[in-house]
């Protein structure tokens, strides 16, 4: 649907920021929620900490970092093209700057995370 | 000359003061959070693993300093708006009606809710001495 439905990257830029972001913002709720456990009830925050700690919970926090640097990446391009309006003709070649700049980010930090969820499958100490 | 419109943001408002103030609040704060969110997940995802990061480690490492409390809050502020006023746009993207105004008022609830909450736990928790 979204490569078929008027297409393009402009369409898919603005279909991803709008995904990402409502995924960061139901992460954002129960973020604050942990939070505030840490400070009313610091062993429900322990077991729930447990489950991030999990390989699935480890899955997505991988998805969580994806999500955030690409509605970052993605987020610059918008001011910059909403404050620099001729630079808007050039939108495509941005977000594939975007993408050039996600994988030289996400690749060593995932990397990392890897070793994490290494270590939660009991792969490595 | 056209120039091909390809920005994946709203056009910027010209009728109301009020949603041209967000618009550029939205673009204001999404900088900063760029800087804030960036270096927070670098942090605490890549130079810390989380599953270190109990509550006791929280009091004894993270919040042990007023910088990061400052920090965290600053963040909270920020991702407030922001979160709030982007879900905006999608809620009055994809609801028209009483639903539209029903969900609204759900998730400023929300947003008071989470404001109180983390306001009160960075205030509060105790820094742990460790033993």
């Amino acid at each position: 649907m979204l490569v078929r439905y008027r297409g393009g990257e402009g369409m898919l830029a603005w279909a991803f920021h709008r995904i990402s972001g409502v995924a960061i913002f139901a992460f954002l709720v129960l973020h604050v929620v942990d939070i505030f456990l840490v400070g009313v009830a610091p062993d429900v925050y322990d077991t729930l900490l447990g489950f991030y700690a999990t390989p699935v919970g480890i899955l997505m926090e991988w998805l969580l970092g994806a999500a955030v640097l690409y509605h970052a990446l993605n987020g610059l391009r918008i001011v910059i093209m909403d404050f620099w309006p001729r630079t808007a003709q050039f939108h495509r070649q941005l977000w594939y700057v975007n993408w050039a700049i996600f994988a030289v980010i996400g690749v060593p930090v995932t990397v990392v995370i890897f070793g994490q969820f290494a270590r939660s499958m009991g792969w490595s100490a | 000359m056209t120039v091909e419109v390809g920005r994946s943001g709203r056009v910027r408002p010209r009728n109301s003061r009020r949603e041209l103030a967000i618009w550029f609040l939205m673009r204001l704060t999404g900088l900063g959070l760029f800087v804030l969110v960036l270096t927070h997940y670098l942090i605490l995802h890549v130079f810390h693993d989380p599953a270190d990061q109990t509550a006791q480690w929280i009091g004894q490492f993270r919040w042990n300093s007023t910088f990061w409390r400052v920090f965290d809050w600053t963040m909270l502020m920020l991702v407030l708006f922001h979160a709030f006023m982007g879900m905006r746009i999608v809620v009055g993207d994809t609801l028209g009606g009483p639903a539209r105004t029903v969900v609204m008022w759900f998730l400023y609830a929300v947003a008071i809710a989470l404001l109180v909450m983390g306001t009160y736990v960075v205030l509060t928790l105790p820094n742990v001495v460790p033993s």
